[in-house]
């Protein structure tokens, strides 16, 4: 069975899962010992096509077509390269960009579409690994299709990093007529007077402090610690913090010394942002939260009991 | 005369603690809500038609006489009218694929024949985040996936909007119109629907449609995708948890910070 994956880039980079793409198109392809395709469109296509020359990648197909993301360019260039490769799997992203794109490319082409898979295996057929519920429950999703688009998780597959000995090859795409969606520019957003990046440690509150009042109580123990106020997104939602507070997916990636969560349950999009911490530490009532997969230390417990606890032991 | 549909789904969220049973959560662990990203969506449309004159926002849902109570928050906070897509053959579907949710969703958008159609990036429960871009590409619309900004252009045919990309980084595309939005949690402060708004909702109606009425049997259901198994994922934690209670524990934490150097200066 011959896999193809889509390689994702922006602003001149391959972003990370592009390479995790690779040993996940290369486990399918093993299952049944077949090839493994990686595309690249817009961009420096020379340079990325090199490389994504990578172990296991047995052809790569670059398609030049301006510098940045655009969905209608790649939706029609996926869909050209799909009629020549010829694929059962076709790999995306599940990256901002891959929602923008793979949604329209599997309902162009008719295939089924599994988005966000951790895990799967083929036999046959693809059996997928997605989460349900916010990373509460796992399920098993079994395609009974011959074809099928799947979209993967960030940070689920590992990265491949050494050279290979593909095939580069250059696909000729271009769109016809006028694109319906033009990408203007772009601004990088969060910026100011704090930087969370900085912080040796950090207090993080999350949507468990109820009320925008009930702040005070963290920037107390923010004080108390000497350390720095940061936050998951439903704070910065609700305008209680500004943007710059953001740890996570589409806020900042933060490596502290300490990482102090507290009333975040710990959602993918979080935890993209904290991971790298030396020591991550929870307050969390619900045993469960998959913060806890990831913390230190944890206390199971109310915020609301433990935090004034805790800057009593500070003062 | 401008009209937007919002697309909003009734979703489930589960209890701290629950029990699986078969294919899905046992319903005593269940609690009903409307999609966080939906919530976001409608309050977008509200404001584009609190801004501008003769806009008419209708909500549509596929979903249970349960979710009544959803699509009537959308009501209460200001949609117009609201469609409710549902019929006897989706009572033993365990998993309404991204591909059967497009095919009744873009048979309803090309029924009511929108300028704009908002949808959340994703539903909190089975969160695929793909049914807004993948009607769009069957009712041949433009799109804009995880919008956190939108300013329309109705006479010019345009919406400029804010793609959120990764590491607070924007991108900022015109997109024509009709187009397909996925909306973003942020874009907008939701309101709390008013008094007034939900006594007014009981008036609007919720046009029922099955899938006769969408031109379909019950085949538009059929999906090769299956859910065959659900279960709580094996806990890979392998953190230190302090035992007690409250004083007991923060002392405990205090001890393990105060040993990393915190609180030092
Ligand atoms: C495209 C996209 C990008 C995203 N980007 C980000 C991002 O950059 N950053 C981010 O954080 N999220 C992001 N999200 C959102 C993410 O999916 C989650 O919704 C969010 O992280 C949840 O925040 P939370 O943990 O504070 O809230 P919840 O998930 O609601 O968790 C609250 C937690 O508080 C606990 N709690 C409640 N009461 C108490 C109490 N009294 N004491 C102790 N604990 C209590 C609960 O048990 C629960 O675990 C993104 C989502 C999408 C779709």
């Amino acid at each position: 069975m011959t896999v193809l994956a889509i390689a994702d880039h922006r602003r001149g980079s391959l972003r990370d899962v592009s390479y995790e793409l690779v040993s996940a198109g290369r486990q399918l392809a093993d299952a049944t010992g077949g090839d493994l395709h990686v595309a690249v469109i817009s961009g420096n296509v020379e340079e990325f096509g090199e490389k994504l020359n990578l172990t296991g990648v047995d052809t790569v197909h670059t398609v030049e077509n301006g510098e940045e993301f655009n969905h209608d360019v790649y939706a029609g260039a996926v869909e050209a390269l799909y009629d020549e490769v010829d694929p059962t799997v076709l790999l995306m992203p599940n990256s901002v960009n891959g929602l923008d794109y793979a949604p329209a490319v599997a309902n162009a082409l008719d295939l089924p579409l599994v988005s966000d898979a951790v895990d799967f295996s083929y036999d046959g057929g693809l059996t997928a690994i997605r989460e349900m519920y916010g990373s509460k429950v796992e399920t098993t999703i079994e395609v009974d299709a011959e074809r099928v688009a799947v979209t993967i998780r960030g940070g689920e597959w590992p990265a491949v990093a050494d050279t290979g000995d593909a095939e580069i090859s250059a696909f000729d795409y271009s769109p016809d007529g006028d694109l319906g969606s033009r990408v203007l520019g772009f601004e990088e957003v969060a910026g100011g007077d704090v930087d969370i990046t900085d912080a040796d440690v950090l207090v993080s509150v999350g949507r468990g402090i109820e009320e925008e009042e009930n702040l005070e109580l963290v920037e107390e123990l923010a004080d108390a610690l000497g350390a720095t106020l940061s936050s998951s997104r439903p704070i910065v939602d609700a305008g209680w913090l500004p943007p710059n507070r953001q740890v996570g997916q589409s806020g900042k990636v933060v490596t502290p010394d300490i990482y102090l969560a507290v009333g975040i349950s710990g959602a993918v999009q979080h935890v993209a942002g904290m991971k790298g911490a030396d020591t991550i530490i929870a307050i969390n009532t619900d045993p469960n939260a998959p913060i806890f997969d990831i913390a230190d230390y944890g206390i199971v417990g109310d915020l609301f009991e433990v935090v004034p606890e805790l800057i009593e032991q500070f003062e | 005369m401008m009209k937007i549909l919002v697309t909003v789904k009734e979703v489930a969220e589960v209890e701290d603690d629950f029990e699986i049973d078969g294919l899905g959560i046992d319903e005593a662990y269940l609690e009903y809500d409307l999609n966080e990203w939906d919530d976001y969506a409608v309050e977008e449309a509200v404001q584009i038609a609190e801004a501008g004159d003769d806009v008419e926002v209708v909500s549509v849902t596929i979903g249970p006489e349960r979710s009544e109570e959803t699509i009537r928050m959308a009501l209460a906070k200001g949609a117009d009218r609201a469609i409710r897509v549902w019929d006897d053959a989706f009572e033993s579907v365990d998993l309404l694929d991204v591909a059967a949710k497009t095919r009744l969703l873009a048979a309803v958008v090309e029924k009511e024949d929108p300028d704009l159609v908002l949808t959340g990036v994703q539903a909190a429960d089975d969160g695929f985040g793909a049914t807004g871009v993948s009607v769009a590409d069957e009712v041949g619309f433009e799109w804009a996936a995880v919008v956190n900004e939108l300013d329309l252009d109705a006479d010019g045919g345009v919406a400029n909007v804010r793609r959120e990309l990764e590491g607070g980084v924007e991108e900022l595309t015109e997109v024509d119109l009709p187009a397909v939005l996925t909306i973003q949690t942020g874009i907008n402060e939701p309101r709390y629907a008013s008094l007034r708004g939900i006594r007014q909702a009981q008036r609007k109606e919720i046009a029922p449609m099955s899938l006769d009425d969408l031109g379909f049997d019950a085949s538009a259901l059929d999906s090769p995708i299956a859910l065959t198994g659900m279960s709580e994922p094996e806990s890979e934690s392998d953190a230190t948890l302090f035992e007690g209670d409250a004083e007991e524990t923060a002392a405990q934490l205090a001890e393990v910070l105060r040993e990393k150097g915190v609180g030092a200066q």
